[in-house]
């Protein structure tokens, strides 16, 4: 008996509409996601990676429900709520929740920490009221933070503080998922460190899912068990991670993996694939491959026929006509 | 001889009044940088990066700032200098690329008509002269379908779309010195090298200076030629990239290289971090400011440490050279 996927998309999409565009008059859509199918297993950590605004966020959203699925389907324990009510969504919301990049902007200025870290028990109703102060002095500890901090402001705290007090408060009501859009980008690789062992201290102890969008891999290798690498709005490759970075048989993985700066001089480098061709636009997607216009595989098949993402056979799946040798 | 420098700072300070008492962000820094030159700054958050930053583009406006020491640009004195005087150098002599690009972006204007002002308020061109500019500047920063971006909102792009918006708008100019806070930071690394060879263009074509807060040493390592580490409020140590890579003198720096998760071989269980957390900057403790978190740290750090060494590469910490190398070899910057 295989286990039920914590969560499983099939075919998720998203579509955006997008006016006053310069040349024709008419509203445009934007398919920032198209079509992707995924599940994540109770207890593993699925890393997201990608070109910027190949759809990263908004995949995460979709998969949190914070904003509405264009067509596809998303599963959460094999219940169907793609198109769940917000009342059906609420005892939900207790078990997916959301850490965002930014630490700063997601905190309000004008509450207290203490008051802010209150907030989930009150709207859920989830213990008594007497038990709040008690139970937000456990979570501040359990971040690494003391007890004392709750009578302070956000702005009084450093970077890695708040985002450690964004993930008290993903974690208030011990959800069963967490999507974290580029929790650590903004940190310094110190700090960042910190973060991601919390995390990962955090996973174990509570058996917590983690979907994880970075683009940082050496960050995402460190904290996935598998990845999927996204290119303009679909997943072209995934597998385990340690794979994907080592051996990546996607052209797009290759280049991503080949463009990541080494933070050593004189150590011989791989030959960095650089990207050149149109770049492709979601407004206007090109047909066949959608890599086709970049990529130093390209051949008429590619320009003429999407490939399909199929399983390669090892634990993983890959969308590609002539993929790297394995 | 060395050029004469375009920017030259000394005992830059900035601190704020808060009810906490007085918050010192940035410690008396003192650097010069020579045209062409690409600086890496780095640092813990909330070291004081992007007050320096900040203070050097005049930009500290809270009434609750104290800002002393002196910023020269070509010779000439910014700090004290009026809006207007200011305002004809920035933008085209200096221009700045924010961490958070909405600081420089507003959300009623499309993007491309917040370029295109930007080009105009610099330079006599025509409106649709300049819209053609902007149009291959969000182009050269790698945004797909540039003339439909142009006429996008802010919120209807993503998160490292606005960032590159804001890059084009700071190369709009060519300008001489380049400050840069971040500016790929929220950027997948294919568009990263992409930017970075923009600058590194910026740099070869007109001769410009870059400063470059990051906290991506790999970055430092590409593209920096000089690197200053700054932690609580200083500059702790500094010297060309090949010193800060090759060996590296303070321990803050020890600990940020050891801190790197590693993209090949063995994943480590546990990623080493520097132990405890910054400093409160309106209670630092006396001496330095490391100490508390410092492995190595004993009764002469109690006083402070002057920034002393040879040949520019110079370290702000109280142990001898020789014990640094004994502890350098001995593995203390590896994971
Ligand atoms: N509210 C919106 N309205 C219109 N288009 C949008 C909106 N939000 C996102 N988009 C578009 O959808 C696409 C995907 O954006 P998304 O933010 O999901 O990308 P991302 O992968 O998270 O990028 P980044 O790495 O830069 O954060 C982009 O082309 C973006 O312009
Ligand atoms: N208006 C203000 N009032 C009080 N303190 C402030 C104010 N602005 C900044 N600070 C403090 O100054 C210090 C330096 O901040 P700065 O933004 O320069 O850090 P940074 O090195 O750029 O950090 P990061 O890497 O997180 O961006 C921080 O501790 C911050 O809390
Ligand atoms: S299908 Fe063709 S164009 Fe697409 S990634 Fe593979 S080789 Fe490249
Ligand atoms: S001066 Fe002392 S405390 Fe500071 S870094 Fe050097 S050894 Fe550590
Ligand atoms: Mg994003
Ligand atoms: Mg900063």
């Amino acid at each position: 008996m295989t286990a039920t996927p914590l969560l499983r998309a099939t075919e998720l999409s998203k579509t955006y509409r997008v006016g006053r565009a310069l040349l024709p008059a008419r509203r445009r859509a934007v398919q920032a996601v198209s079509e992707v199918s995924l599940e994540v297993m109770p207890g593993e950590t699925l890393g997201i990676v990608g070109e910027s605004g190949c759809g990263k966020s908004s995949l995460g959203r979709c998969l949190m429900k914070l904003q509405d699925i264009t067509s596809g389907t998303l599963e959460f324990e094999g219940r169907d709520i793609t198109r769940a009510s917000a009342a059906r969504m609420r005892p939900l919301r207790r078990e997916m929740q959301m850490v965002f990049q930014d630490p700063a902007a997601s905190l309000n200025p004008r509450r207290r920490v203490g008051d802010l870290l209150s907030d989930p028990f009150r709207i859920h109703a989830a213990c008594d009221r007497a038990e709040i102060p008690d139970r937000v002095a456990a979570l501040l500890r359990r971040v690494d933070l003391l007890p004392e901090h709750a009578m302070r402001f956000p702005h009084e705290f450093s970077g890695g503080q708040k985002q450690r007090i964004g993930i008290a408060r993903a974690l208030a009501l011990r959800p069963k998922l967490v999507v974290a859009d580029e929790p650590v980008s903004a940190l310094d690789v110190s700090i960042q460190a910190q973060i991601v062992n919390l995390l990962a201290d955090l996973r174990e102890e509570l058996g917590l899912t983690y979907v994880f969008i970075a683009h940082d891999l050496s960050v995402v290798r460190q904290i996935s068990n598998r990845v999927a690498v996204m290119y303009l709005g679909s997943v072209v490759e995934t597998g385990p991670v340690d794979r994907v970075f080592s051996a990546p048989r996607h052209p797009y993985t290759a280049a991503l993996r080949s463009a990541v700066p080494v933070p050593k001089l004189d150590v011989p480098r791989p030959a960095r694939t650089i990207l050149s061709g149109d770049l492709p636009s979601p407004l206007n997607p090109p047909p066949g491959c959608r890599f086709h216009t970049r990529c130093p595989r390209a051949t008429a098949l590619c320009r003429a026929e999407r490939p399909a993402l199929l399983p390669d056979g090892q634990g993983g799946a890959l969308a590609c006509h002539h993929p790297l040798e394995a | 001889m060395p050029a004469e420098p375009l920017l030259e700072v000394s005992g830059l300070t900035v601190s704020f009044r808060t009810e906490d008492g007085l918050v010192e962000a940035v410690r008396g820094i003192s650097f010069a940088i020579a045209p062409g030159e690409i600086m890496g700054l780095v640092g813990e958050s909330g070291s004081g990066k992007s007050q320096t930053l900040l203070a050097l583009m005049g930009l500290i406006t809270s009434p609750n700032a104290v800002l002393s020491g002196s910023v020269r640009f070509r010779g000439q004195e910014l700090v004290g200098l009026g809006r207007r005087a200011l305002d004809r150098i920035r933008g085209r002599d200096m221009a700045m690329i924010f961490q958070d690009p909405m600081t420089a972006l507003t959300p009623v204007h499309t993007v491309g008509a917040q370029i295109v002002e930007q080009i105009r308020a610099h330079e006599r061109i025509s409106p649709r002269a300049a819209r053609a500019r902007a149009v291959e500047l969000i182009s050269a920063v790698g945004i797909p379908a540039p003339a439909d971006v142009a006429g996008r909102y802010p919120h209807q792009l993503s998160g490292g779309m606005r960032q590159r918006a804001v890059i084009a708008m700071a190369l709009s100019c060519n300008p001489a010195l380049l400050i840069a806070d971040e500016p790929t930071t929220a950027l997948d690394v294919t568009v990263q090298a992409q930017i970075l060879e923009l600058i590194g263009r910026l740099r070869d074509e007109f001769g410009s200076a870059v400063i470059l807060v990051t906290h991506d040493l790999g970055v430092v390592a590409e593209i920096a030629d000089t690197v200053r580490v700054m932690y609580a409020g200083k500059v702790v140590e500094e010297g060309s990239k090949r010193d800060l890579f090759t060996a590296p003198q303070h321990p803050y720096a020890w600990g940020l290289f050891a801190s790197i998760p590693p993209l090949e071989g063995a994943r480590p269980a546990r990623l080493s971090a520097i132990p405890g957390t910054p400093p409160r900057l309106s209670a630092l403790p006396a001496g330095c400011a490391f100490r508390p978190r410092c492995a190595h740290a004993h009764a002469a750090c109690a006083a402070m440490p002057a920034l002393t060494g040879e040949g520019g590469h110079r370290a702000a910490c109280v142990l001898s050279p020789a014990r640094r190398a004994e502890l350098l070899a001995a593995g203390e910057a590896r994971s």
